[in-house]
């Protein structure tokens, strides 16, 4: 069984990992903490399924050092670490049923009455009738549900999840992650969760690190890794995000708003959203998500209230999605900035070729390092799904 | 289930459905398909096969000519007369169907999981003994158990040969001309018929399952047991069928590498048919030995229980 005092974390000391002359895992420090459910969310590639496999003692780290709790378990081989995983693909034993399946690592620990905890286990993810089925029966979502429960049943220290809801269709993956989230809460285990989705990571985990070429770009609580984003890449692959390339006016006092200019007007950033860098003047981005944006008529431009952020533009596009519009709007201070405007009140006005103001309360406003790449973690067609 | 309908009107007579029959050209098409092999098989094995039957139970000789006469007893003759030869057939068959899993298992693991890009030239090298001649290579074991050859030799140098001749494999300091020889002989020549379905089975388990294996507590040996060796069963199965059934109807390498003392049941056939000319005997014995090795397979397939792996 687990143990509830604190001595469960899973630290990570500067692990990384290396294939030849590919870094696939740059030296990397996390810890994440007992009972939390932990997602590292990244595209394919950035290192997060080799972080999960090091854990998992599948992969063997070329430095550094694996912590569960006290115990370093580096050098341990995966059927020695207290650790189990949900394997992407599942890898239900074939020639096994179910209750087979699911008994498979209490049996290899010795143990030789399992009929009750199997029983409750199927219970847990709802599958009591398939127990002698053999797992080519059961729907995407069965064997899914038996691979957690395959793992589950040992009382790991430490659940990995490797992409597990990536094979199903999306209604089924919704429910599966309430499931899962479900299950965690009922068991209480630490649950570190890698997936490529990202509302998939911020429905479900307490704690997002997010990847980017085998380094974790930030770490933090799905909200404040959305309001507060530290990279160009995390404002990008969260949600989106409208990045506007400005010149800083006025660093003003310390905890003061941020002045800057961008495209001929001015536009205020609170210090203490702002990473270092763009309080040293300069050169900086300027981010704003689309729905904390208002869209005003440039004939109401007078009745906006005074302190707001406001810049003008023209609509080029506008895509109406049921509970809110969608607008593409160009200005000079940048093109193509994003606009969701709710469906409340609809103004005819705001079509296509329309002379617009967008307007926003500057405390969303958030400032990152110009020095990085505009466009890095935009979602392209390759990555998506 | 049942299709899901969106109107509730009565369907409209006009539009009752006509299911069109397939035109007669298109339902003959599979026994189109099927007509070459059918004709091959009736020629050259289902007539083959009544006439050996009838040839079974035929006597006369040579001179007057062969009577169906309904002479069962040959059987029972064939039989007594050449039990041991039976027996003898089945054990090397079986020794050596042994000695090809034991010999074929790693080197079929090797290849499916850890050959890299060395695969399909380890595979190529399985069957390359097959460029050469069955009884060109079968020859070549007669000069590499001869009894001055460096094998010899050097079994003979660290005494294996002793122990062999003390289980009665091997005579003296020979090899050739022994149980030994023969059973060597029919390993070698049917080792790639073990390997290739061991290949075909073991590459086809998905290497995350030993992942997930190891994940769940097995240390590697127990991953072996308890999902490997299940999980490539169909391969255990056809292989050892592939080398037991044609190894125990096998006389060449009998002929070639053993003596008298080692005569298999193939080697009697061959003999009654194209020497002594007693056609019903080896008609007889034939049928025997069919019936043998379906029994065999039959309870083997059985117990092996791979109904669901296939």
């Amino acid at each position: 069984m687990t143990d509830n005092n604190t001595g469960g974390d899973v630290r990570l000391t500067g692990i990384s990992k290396a294939y030849g002359s590919f870094t696939a895992v740059h030296p990397l420090d996390l810890t994440v903490p007992q009972g939390s459910f932990f997602a590292l969310l990244g595209a394919s590639g950035c290192g997060k399924t080799t972080t999960l496999r090091m854990i998992a003692g599948l992969e063997d780290p070329s430095t550094g050092t694996i912590f569960l709790g006290d115990k370093d378990v580096t050098d341990l081989p995966p059927y020695k670490r207290p650790v189990n995983t949900v394997f992407q693909s599942y890898a239900l034993f074939p020639h096994m049923d179910i209750s087979e399946n699911i008994a498979f690592g209490l049996r290899r620990r010795g143990i030789k009455s399992v009929k009750k905890q199997v029983d409750d286990m199927l219970e847990l993810v709802q599958l009591g009738d398939k127990a002698h089925h053999k797992p080519h029966q059961l729907s995407g979502g069965q064997q899914q549900r038996v691979a957690v429960a395959r793992a589950l049943i040992n009382h790991p220290q430490v659940l990995l999840l490797d992409e597990p809801l990536g094979a199903l269709d999306l209604k089924l993956r919704r429910q599966m992650q309430l499931e899962l989230k479900r299950i965690q809460t009922e068991v209480g285990i630490t649950f570190v969760h890698v997936t490529h989705d990202q509302e998939e990571a911020m429905t479900m985990a307490d704690q997002v690190a997010v990847m980017n070429g085998g380094r974790v770009e930030q770490l933090g609580a799905p909200a404040d890794l959305y309001e507060n984003p530290q990279t160009t890449f995390v404002a990008n692959f969260l949600g989106t995000s409208n990045l506007i390339e400005a010149e800083v006016l006025e660093t003003g006092s310390s905890g003061g708003d941020v002045l800057v200019t961008a495209g001929g007007g001015k536009l205020r950033v609170p210090g203490a959203r702002c990473t270092s860098a763009v309080r040293q003047g300069g050169k900086v981005l300027v981010g704003v998500r689309p729905e904390k944006i208002s869209l005003a008529h440039a004939d109401d431009a007078g009745s906006i209230a005074d302190g707001r952020n406001r810049v003008t533009g023209r609509i080029a596009d506008s895509s109406f999605i049921g509970v809110s519009t969608q607008y593409v709007v160009n200005s000079p201070a940048g093109a193509e900035l994003q606009v969701y405007e709710q469906n409340i009140e609809r103004d005819t006005r705001l079509v296509p070729g329309a002379e617009v103001v967008l307007h926003w309360n500057p405390a969303h406003t958030f400032g990152l390092d110009a020095a990085q790449d505009i466009d890095a973690g935009v979602e392209t067609v390759e990555d998506a799904g | 289930m049942s299709t899901p309908t969106l109107t509730k009107e009565a369907p409209q007579p006009v539009e009752e459905p006509v299911l069109r029959k397939p035109s007669t050209r298109k339902r003959l098409v599979p026994y189109w398909l099927l007509l070459p092999g059918i004709i091959w098989l009736v020629v050259f094995f289902a007539l083959p096969l009544v006439y050996q039957a009838s040839t079974s139970i035929q006597t006369g000789s040579l001179e007057q000519g062969f009577q169906v006469t309904w002479h069962f007893q040959t059987y029972w003759d064939a039989f007594t007369e050449y039990w041991p030869q039976f027996v003898r057939s089945l054990l090397y068959a079986g020794t050596a169907t042994l000695l090809c899993l034991l010999l074929g298992y790693p080197l079929a693991y090797l290849i499916a999981f850890k050959a890299g890009r060395w695969r399909n030239l380890l595979l190529v090298l399985v069957i390359a003994p097959f460029f050469t001649s069955f009884l060109i290579r079968t020859l070549a074991w007669k000069t590499i158990l001869a009894d001055d050859s460096v094998v010899v030799d050097v079994l003979n140098a660290l005494h294996v040969l002793d122990v062999t001749s003390w289980l009665g494999w091997t005579e003296g300091e020979r090899v050739l001309a022994t149980p030994m020889a023969v059973v060597c002989g029919l390993t070698y020549n049917f080792l790639p018929f073990m390997i290739l379905p061991l290949y075909t089975s073991l590459e086809r388990i998905d290497g995350r399952l030993h992942e997930a294996a190891q994940d769940l507590y097995a240390s590697p040996a127990t991953t072996f047991r308890k999902v490997t060796f299940p999980l490539s069963m169909p391969g255990v199965v056809s292989g050892t069928l592939l080398t037991f059934i044609p190894a125990s109807g096998d006389y060449v390498n009998a002929e070639l590498l053993g003596s008298t003392d080692t005569k298999m049941v193939g080697n009697v056939i061959q003999s009654q048919f194209l020497r002594v000319l007693d056609y019903p005997t080896a008609a007889a014995l034939s049928f025997i030995l069919m019936a043998i090795v379906l029994v065999m397979v039959t309870v083997y397939i059985r117990k092996a229980g791979t109904e669901d792996l296939v």
